[in-house]
């Protein structure tokens, strides 16, 4: 057995028992203190734990590698004195790591982030009910036509799970989309018709078609001003 | 001497026997012509002027007797193409085909062209030589030096300046621990935009886990303005080599990549010449100087897209993926290219290592101020007089460099803002100008040093239209991985239009910021993160004009169309009917001898009219 020291906020520690070859590591989230693996993220490693609040995440699937994409995973780290957010989807646990996901600059930013979201997306239920639980009444924004949010579930399953690369994102910036190799919307033999894609779909953007293949949600390009700027 | 012939080096003693018979070669007296084969000289018409000399030359026969280097970028943009003549080095300006034989005839009679020398705006005064131009006098040229001394296709010119001796120091005299603590103790930091401090990047690099590591060089310029790495690399890519090869030692790592843009052919033609004949002298390879290191470089051209500057996309890209950033909560140096440890620095800090290791440290770190040491070559451009590439020692004024080395701003105007850092850095107000350049120091005025694009703005910009302008660029940029950049900046561009089209509401102000502050903290790379800061320094330093565009509906700089409006005043105008000719949209009528009239239905606001008119008789308000 081995004593292992562990810092909660700054001035108060605690020794936490552990077997002599144990490798887990020790943080605290929301002032409890957390045991976990090494190699583990900050948002798998609270994972369902009673008493921390619950993070919200869009673009992570544990069936999937984490891509940090949607950022309402944020959450805020002191490591050493220094406080940075930080996605907890990707960031690894860390011994002696103090984590906070519910402070009022986390909430501020995710709202941020939400209300971009909600302008993209306004009749997509996932967000408007986060739009709610956040505060948001009304995006000061042009409202967009979307469901799809660009998380990339769909095309990380298809590529990690399924081995198929049948559709991947093409094109950047707000032109990005979902797209079948050449740039096409139809799904040709590349696609086995697993449906995996529905599946992990958080906004339900991808639907299954009479042949059994998804529908591709097609990206409509959100302002006037910016048609011609690419393509 | 062709790159087949030559004997590799076996060890550093043959290194510097070749330096002495390449020098004992070369008369010091001989007549050279350098002529400035850079991008911007070349695009004012160089490869005429080389052309013309070359025909000269071979028309006198004096081929053999004068000697003509093409030469790398010589920084003054401006005045090109620019030749200067050694070893007296009378420097001409602006030089065009048709004075060729003039010049040749003037060397060999030791007489000078007076119409092509440099004209001293201050003093009306002709100036004979290139480092008594108030642009070259102010620069402090360390590592551009000898861009515009040396023909940059030559490993001989190279050699023949000391080129490679810090490599044969660094291989034979000190060990790699000293190497890197002679870049730490140097206090270099990351030139491309960063700051990172260089020899502790290395100092990771060296102790990551792995038998295998890279070094990259960034040469992915892509802030709009900036070419100081573009011309650096066309200029003077052995220096950026040796730095590379220096660095791959230290940290352990046997093969490198120089990450450059497709959009740069030369330096992309000048690189892989220097790699050729590097390889072939035995200084890229294996056992190079006979010090038993193994080291390779190839080349990898980008696709042109500005977020592969930054180090895990380029790395994703090198790859041969997507050019996506990912979260770097796992630094690069410990797992980057294939998962393995690697070491990317820019092209300009690579270029500072030879430098460091053959003057030593302590040399070294006397330049510049307390955090930022050495020098730092800006890219001059905007509406300043002498646009061009500038090496300045750290510390000094932003007034010094715009004002003493720029000239000035164009037709005699107003200075307003200056941008540095490219599109991610700030506009720092004329209030400012006494900040030195020093990585902190404007950080701290909410811009940064970035890679040292330095845009001059005068009176006539609007800094709700620029903000806007980089703004747009940053959204076709953005990869579109994370949604506060894709998202973010895409509003924020609408907030923009909204203001400069008056249809701007007083809310609108804080949204941007509050828009800015999602980018800022919910960023996944520096793209985003940094995006606003355009937008946040013009609302700080340049508020009213904001408001003058929400509350008024005005643009005080006359630049947002949709808030301008041309008239012609009656009184002034001599029906000349210039502008009735001129206006592309028709919408200007009139008699000749009587006032023209402008249909603002039908006017396009281009201000073609306001421009041709020659008696001040069209109001813009």
């Amino acid at each position: 057995m081995k004593s292992v020291t562990v810092w909660v906020d700054g001035n108060t520690s605690v020794e936490v028992i552990e077997p002599k070859d144990s490798r887990a590591v020790h943080l605290t989230v929301d002032g409890k203190l957390i045991r976990t693996t090494p190699g583990k993220s900050l948002l798998e490693a609270v994972w369902n734990r009673p008493g921390i609040g619950n993070i919200p995440a869009l673009c992570y699937h544990p069936i999937v590698q984490s891509y940090g994409a949607c950022r309402l995973c944020t959450v805020e780290v002191e490591e050493q004195g220094r406080t940075r957010f930080v996605a907890s989807c990707l960031y690894p646990a860390k011994e002696g790591l103090v984590v906070r996901t519910d402070t009022d600059r986390v909430r501020q930013l995710r709202k941020g982030v939400l209300e971009l979201l909600l302008a993209r997306c306004p009749e997509v239920k996932v967000i408007q009910d986060l739009a709610i639980e956040y505060g948001i009444e009304k995006p000061r924004f042009a409202l967009g036509v979307q469901d799809c949010i660009l998380c990339g579930l769909c095309v990380r399953t298809c590529r990690e799970n399924i081995g198929r690369s049948a559709i991947s994102l093409v094109n950047r910036g707000i032109f990005r989309e979902v797209a079948a190799p050449f740039y096409a919307y139809e799904l040709g033999d590349g696609c086995v018709g697993c449906g995996d894609c529905v599946y992990v779909c958080p906004t339900g953007a991808l639907k299954l078609g009479p042949d059994g293949k998804p529908v591709l949600p097609k990206v409509h390009i959100p302002r006037p001003a910016a048609e011609g700027l690419l393509r | 001497m062709s790159i087949e012939q030559v004997d590799r080096l076996v060890d550093v003693a043959a290194l510097e026997r070749l330096r002495q018979s390449i020098i004992e070669k070369r008369n010091p007296f001989q007549l050279r012509l350098r002529i400035c084969n850079g991008t911007g000289c070349l695009a004012s018409g160089a490869d005429e002027v080389t052309a013309a000399f070359e025909a000269e030359l071979t028309r006198r026969g004096l081929s053999a007797e004068i000697n003509l280097v093409k030469s790398g970028c010589h920084g003054f943009c401006e005045k090109g193409p620019l030749v200067v003549v050694e070893p007296q080095e009378t420097f001409y300006q602006r030089v065009k085909p048709e004075h060729v034989p003039a010049i040749v005839a003037a060397t060999l009679d030791g007489k000078i062209v007076e119409e092509l020398l440099y004209v001293d705006p201050a003093t009306g005064e002709r100036i004979l030589h290139e480092q008594e131009v108030p642009f070259y006098r102010g620069q402090t040229r360390l590592v551009f030096g000898s861009n515009g001394t040396i023909d940059p296709t030559q490993i001989e010119d190279y050699i023949a300046i000391g080129g490679y001796s810090a490599l044969a120091k660094a291989l034979t005299q000190m060990s790699t621990a000293e190497i890197i603590d002679e870049v730490k103790r140097s206090g270099l930091r990351g030139r491309g935009g960063g700051g990172f401090p260089t020899g502790v990047k290395w100092e990771s690099c060296r102790r990551a886990d792995g038998d295998i590591k890279y070094v990259v060089c960034n040469a992915d310029e892509g802030d709009p303005g900036a070419y100081m790495d573009r011309s650096l690399l066309e200029g003077t890519p052995h220096a950026v080599l040796e730095g590379m090869i220096i660095g791959a030692h230290a940290i352990g790592a046997h093969e490198g990549y120089i990450y450059v843009r497709n959009e740069y052919p030369l330096a992309v033609s000048n690189a892989r010449r220097a790699i050729e004949q590097a390889m072939a002298y035995g200084l890229l390879g294996k056992d190079i100087l006979g010090s038993g290191f193994d080291f390779k470089v190839s080349i990898n051209r980008g696709g042109g897209a500005f977020v592969c500057g930054e180090s895990s996309a380029l790395m994703a890209s090198l790859e041969g993926q997507v050019g996506e950033p990912r979260a770097k909560y796992v630094h690069t140096v410990e797992k980057g290219l294939w998962d393995r440890p690697t070491c990317l620095n820019n092209v300009e800090t690579w270029a500072n290592v030879p430098l460091i290791i053959n003057r030593g440290a302590d040399w070294y770190n006397q330049i510049g101020t307390e955090k930022s040491k050495g020098t730092k070559i800006f890219s001059l451009v905007g509406k300043v007089n002498n646009t061009g590439l500038v090496e300045v020692p750290m510390g000094i004024p932003l007034r010094d460099i715009i004002f003493d080395i720029g000239g000035g701003i164009l037709d005699g105007k107003k200075f307003k803002a200056v941008q540095t850092g490219g599109p991610s850095g700030g506009f720092i107000p004329e209030s400012l100008l006494h900040l030195p350049v020093d990585f902190d120091r404007l950080t701290e005025a909410g811009s940064m040093m970035g890679s040292g694009a330095m845009i001059v703005m005068d009176e006539g910009t609007c800094m709700v239209n620029m903000a806007k302008f980089f703004i747009d660029f940053l959204e076709e940029e953005s990869c579109g991985k994370c949604v506060p950049c894709r998202e973010g900046i895409d509003r924020m561009g609408e907030v923009l239009e909204r203001i400069t089209t008056g249809k701007g509401r007083m809310e609108d102000l804080e949204l941007l910021e509050a828009l800015a502050d999602t980018l800022r903290l919910g960023s996944l790379c520096a793209l985003g993160s940094t995006a606003a800061n355009p937008v946040l320094t013009s609302l700080r330093y340049f508020r009213d004009e904001y408001i003058a565009h929400v509350v008024d509906k005005k643009c005080p700089a006359g630049e947002c169309q949709a808030l301008i409006q041309y008239s012609i005043i009656s009184e002034k105008c001599t029906g000349c009917m210039v502008c009735v000719r001129e206006c592309p949209s028709h919408a200007v009528t009139g008699k000749r001898r009587e006032p023209a009239v402008i249909d603002l239905a039908v006017c396009s606001k281009c201000g073609v009219c306001y421009d041709v008119c020659r008696f001040d008789a069209v109001k813009r308000a």
